[in-house]
């Protein structure tokens, strides 16, 4: 192998195979870095790939608009709006299902296909079956994720509740839609595929169910190039508006969208946060080992000098030694990230449904993780090269000189230390090099500081399900109606089995203005005696809704620029629309979203349709579910249902699956990077005191007295380590929340005392396996040499 | 060399005695045999010196004797234990409480003062010298607190003779303790294991390819080829301060 290259050449392969174990360290911290640029790059391209291809080929919609309903030939209105291509109708209704062997009833979103067949807005892809037969209203087409969780059968069927009316669907084909790659039922924080599905039916069939004769309740657009969405809104909002038009929506305020793009957010984060972290490392470990290098191979360069190598030759050697390390790591990097790239775009394929999958990676993410490890690595030792290609040849060729010690801080401070003398040696081992020594702690610590941020997700997405799920909404089933109902609807709630207690809630669409700035949203209306849902802030402190005015999200509010005491016009997109300025009252910091809220009789008044509400929280029975389920399957009114313990069940079934397995991999980078840190630091302090530790052994210590000597060093850095390592994890952690502070949420800050503990042991750990790995070679070190050889 | 064996006579009781050692270096050449047969038995509280061109064997045998190395196949006794059958553990206790060493290149351990270089061994011996005694022994009490770094090479050097011996061993094995030296260096060197040799009573071994050393030993044994060529008794020892060469 060695043979065909010239001299230089053959050292730099002897080297490298010399401190193969280094190498192959150093190579690892370097594929972590790579493989998360190529992971995420890559995931996230595949991802922007299939969604755009899905949309294109799919005729995904630009603008989509509800409205109560609306005649037919709105649609020729609609579609000379300035900007439109092509705008469809469609009437699509909410469902109540019973489904057998399931106890609670399942909710489904029916969608009406066009009557004829050709090319349409949100097109489907029939993955098995046919379309309804217009002649047969009882034949339906499922989406898939519905089939799967069922494991339904073509031919097989189930029960709705449509208009009260008990209807048998059947079941004849298995689709998808771009509008529905994200499934997730109005209210869920997670996709619940067994408990929510989509519907698509004949278009007669849905007029028939819910006297739409000659109606839509829905239109999505197609926009021209050059159109604006902004003002085809608009113009679109003035036309729906006299048919109960609660606001048209682009794309980015479309749910499914909305959720894919916030995955793809993340997915961007992490290439961008995580590996710097680990080419800083890698570059720190090879300037360790090349510094080292140098250092032992001073006669050697002085000589290659003698003979007539040049400067640079001797510094491109040290580069080519450099850039070999990398290469390797960039190899494994990149074989590391395409196959965590793939199984990651698998898993997302799990909760993201597409047709089809196209799992790409540029070559420019290649070539981006390539780059910026050689750029990482050479920056990192710029210095040490530089140093060996200046070496002069006379200097370069007598030995160094003994390394001076001095005696450490505090000795010289006077304070005297009972100390043993191999403690002695460590302690002034540690101090003559203190920088080395604090770069390995440094080192060390990023290995910990990213256990403690990698934890520190699971730390907050438990905290945020506790507030969420036990103190904010403590209700055990929350149900959101089609229709308002009168607030008797409260008290004949508590007449369903096994309910305890009922409140009434109302949500209502509005538009909110201030001066240029609008944003759509919805206003809550909260009975100030609630109880079941309580206004926590982020400190967990309960926020009582003001008598009068608006309570906004800060998020809201700072989207709309108002502080508390400024005026509103809100635009209320349902009932009499009416449009009305309301006073900002109190602004609270919380969790989730974008929300504002009012005090619900205060909203009431200001709709003037008396007292009514459009959802119900209700405290129940675990006992008597079934009997309370049977009811709910009655109850056609019902928009959305959310038992708060399948709600807790699939959140823990999809999210923290899907993060679990990331959680698993980044444990294992972290792994990576304090075995390589350690094990590098370890071995370097091994070579250059291998005959210090040989003396000892001869003088008769024992190879435990030797080993401690080395361990000793590796135990107090790793320990001076943690407490940094904690710090770096609570600040990256920071940066964290802040990075993922989005519209949909944000996290909260909030570090489980155990997560340190685990961040720690971890490090400690690998600490310990890299010590074992190179105290296991004082056994092996060479007594007689060391009499005889000077370094 | 027929008149070097009757110095078996020798008032002294052995220190060490060794029996066919014979030592084989499996090479990609082939065999290399360091040491073909060596018997023989030095005694204790004498001074030897051994000599011999490179690759004799006489460091070999101080290896073995040292317990850093075991012989391919014989015997090596100190006093009543047979080293040969000690285990690394044994052989590691057996360096600890019997054995000081001392090397061509001194092998301090620079981020210690002299007198915690010698500490080092004190520590983990039975009944050590103290620190500064050992140190006065070999005229270096003046330089306790320095670290081998400030310390020039006969200074280093005689540092490690008191580390070696401020163990009280049984033995003082050195390996060419002033090859590295200038001639008035390597001088005040030998006085301090002279020095040594007759306040602790040490069995000394000395190799060393300087002939002009052999007239401070009680006998001289001459290496060649891996076996002993020579033994010679020496009844006028001259005094180190007085060597030249």
């Amino acid at each position: 192998m060695v043979k065909g290259l010239n001299s230089l050449d053959r050292k730099l392969v002897r080297d490298l195979w010399h401190i193969r174990g280094q190498v192959v360290a150093i190579a690892f911290v370097i594929a972590c870095g790579v493989a998360t640029v190529v992971m995420a790059l890559g995931t996230l391209h595949s991802l922007q790939e299939t969604r755009d291809a899905y949309y294109e080929r799919y005729h995904f919609a630009h603008v989509f608009a509800s409205v109560k309903r609306a005649p037919l030939s709105l649609q020729n209105d609609i579609s000379d709006i300035p900007g439109v291509a092509r705008a469809e109708t469609r009437i699509v209704h909410g469902v109540v299902l019973d489904i057998d062997g399931m106890e609670e009833p399942a909710r489904g979103m029916l969608v009406s296909l066009p009557h004829s067949p050709g090319i349409h807005l949100n097109e489907l892809i029939l993955l098995r079956g046919r379309l309804p037969n217009p002649a047969e209203p009882d034949e339906v087409v499922v989406h898939e994720a519905f089939v799967n969780a069922h494991q339904f059968e073509l031919g097989d069927s189930f029960s709705a509740n449509m208009n009260e009316r008990r209807r048998e669907l059947r079941i004849v084909g298995v689709a998808l839609s771009p509008e529905h790659i994200y499934v997730i039922g109005p209210g869920d924080l997670v996709p619940d595929n067994r408990r929510y599905g989509i519907f698509w039916m004949g278009r007669k069939a849905l007029e028939a169910a819910f006297n739409l004769k000659g109606a839509f309740n829905e239109v999505s657009l197609t926009l021209t190039p050059d159109a604006s969405e902004a003002a085809v809104i608009s113009d679109l909002d003035r036309l729906i508006d006299p048919y109960g038009g609660i606001g048209a929506i682009g794309r980015d305020d479309q749910v499914s969208y909305a959720f894919l793009k916030s995955e793809m957010d993340q997915q961007a984060t992490i290439a961008s946060v995580m590996p710097p972290i680990f080419l800083g490392v890698a570059a720190f470990l090879l300037n360790l080992v090349i510094s080292r290098l140098v250092q032992t191979e001073r006669e050697q360069i002085g000589l290659l000098k003698a003979f007539g190598y040049a400067n640079s030759a001797v510094g491109a050697h040290y580069l080519k030694f450099v850039s070999l390390i990398v290469l390797i790591g960039v190899l494994i990097g990149w074989l590391l990230g395409v196959w965590l790239g793939r199984g990651m775009t698998i898993l997302y394929a799990e909760f993201f449904r597409f047709p089809f999958l196209y799992y790409i990676i540029k070559p420019s993410v290649f070539a981006i993780g390539a780059l910026v490890s050689i750029a990482a690595a050479t920056l990192g030792t710029l210095v040490a090269v530089g140093k060996a290609a200046k070496l002069p040849p006379a200097v370069a060729m007598t030995p160094p000189p003994p390394t001076s010690y001095r005696g450490s801080f505090a000795e010289r401070l006077g304070v005297s230390l009972s100390l043993t003398q191999p403690t002695r040696m460590i302690i002034r081992h540690i101090f003559r090099w203190p920088m080395r020594a604090f770069l390995t702690v440094v080192g060390i610590s990023f290995a910990g500081a990213l256990l403690v941020v990698t934890l520190f997700f699971l730390d907050s997405l438990d905290e945020m399900t506790n507030i969420f799920f036990f103190e904010s909404e403590r209700q055990d089933m929350a149900i959101s109606l089609t229709d308002i109902r009168a607030d008797r609807a409260i008290l004949e709630a508590r007449q369903l089995p096994g309910v305890l207690r009922s409140e009434g809630l109302r949500h209502v669409s509005v538009r909110l203005r201030h001066g240029p700035l609008v944003e759509r949203t919805s206003v809550t209306g909260i009975d100030r005696s609630s109880d079941l849902k309580r206004l926590l802030n982020v400190d967990k402190r309960e926020v009582s809704i003001p008598p009068r005015g608006l309570m906004l999200t800060d998020k809201l509010a700072n989207l709309l620029d108002v502080s508390e005491g400024d005026n509103l016009q809100v635009e209320f997109l349902e009932g009499r629309r009416p449009v009305v300025n309301v006073p900002v009252t109190r602004i609270v910091k919380q969790y989730i979203g974008m929300a504002a809220y009012m005090d619900r009789s205060a909203l009431n008044r200001i709709l003037k349709e008396g007292p009514v509400i459009n959802a119900l929280n209700l405290q129940t029975e675990s006992t008597s579910e079934g009997a309370l389920f049977e009811a709910l399957k009655e109850t056609p009114s019902m928009l959305g249902l959310m038992s708060k313990k399948s709600a807790l069940q699939s959140f823990y079934d999809i999210v923290r699956r899907n993060i679990d397995t990331t959680i698993i991999a980044y444990i294992a980078f972290a792994s990576v990077i304090s075995v390589g840190v350690i094990y590098n630091a370890a071995r370097i302090s091994l070579s250059e005191r291998a005959r210090e530790l040989a003396s000892l052994r001869v003088l008769g210590f024992t190879k435990g007295e030797v080993a401690y000597i080395l361990a000793g060093e590796l135990a107090l850095l790793t320990w001076a380590a943690l407490p940094l390592s904690a710090f770096f994890g609570y600040q990256l952690s920071a940066f964290m929340v802040a990075q993922f502070d989005t519209d949909l949420f944000r996290l909260p800050f909030y570090i489980h005392p155990s997560t340190y503990g685990y961040s720690a042991i971890v490090v400690m750990v690998s600490a310990f396996v890299s010590g074992a790995i190179v105290v296991r070679r004082v056994a092996n070190l060479d007594l007689i040499s060391v009499l005889k050889t000077r370094e | 060399m027929t008149e070097a064996l009757n110095v078996q006579t020798s008032p002294s009781l052995p220190a060490f005695k060794t029996v066919g050692l014979t030592k084989v270096y499996e090479t990609e050449a082939g065999d290399v045999h360091a040491l073909r047969g060596v018997d023989v038995e030095l005694f204790q509280h004498e001074i030897v010196v051994m000599l011999g061109p490179s690759g004799s064997g006489k460091s070999t045998f101080l290896n073995i004797l040292g317990g850093l190395d075991r012989p391919t196949s014989g015997h090596v006794f100190f006093k009543n234990d047979e080293l040969t059958g000690f285990d690394d553990r044994s052989l590691t206790n057996f360096r600890r409480n019997h054995v000081g060493f001392v090397f061509q290149f001194y092998n301090l351990i620079p981020s210690l003062t002299a007198r915690e270089n010698v500490e080092l061994v004190t520590e983990i011996s039975a009944d050590p010298l103290d620190p500064a005694d050992a140190l006065a022994l070999v005229g270096m009490e003046h330089r306790l607190d320095h670290f081998p770094a400030e310390l020039s090479g006969g200074e280093q050097q005689r540092v490690a003779v008191a580390r070696a011996v401020a163990k009280r061993p049984d033995v003082l094995l050195c390996d060419e303790p002033t090859g590295a030296l200038d001639s008035k260096t390597g001088v005040s060197v030998l006085e301090a294991i002279e020095q040594v040799n007759q306040e602790l009573s040490t069995t000394t071994v000395l190799i060393t390819h300087n002939a002009g050393i052999a007239s401070m030993a009680d006998r001289t044994i001459s290496f060649a080829d891996g076996q002993i060529h020579s033994i010679v008794a020496n009844p006028h020892k001259t005094r180190a301060r007085e060597l030249i060469w």
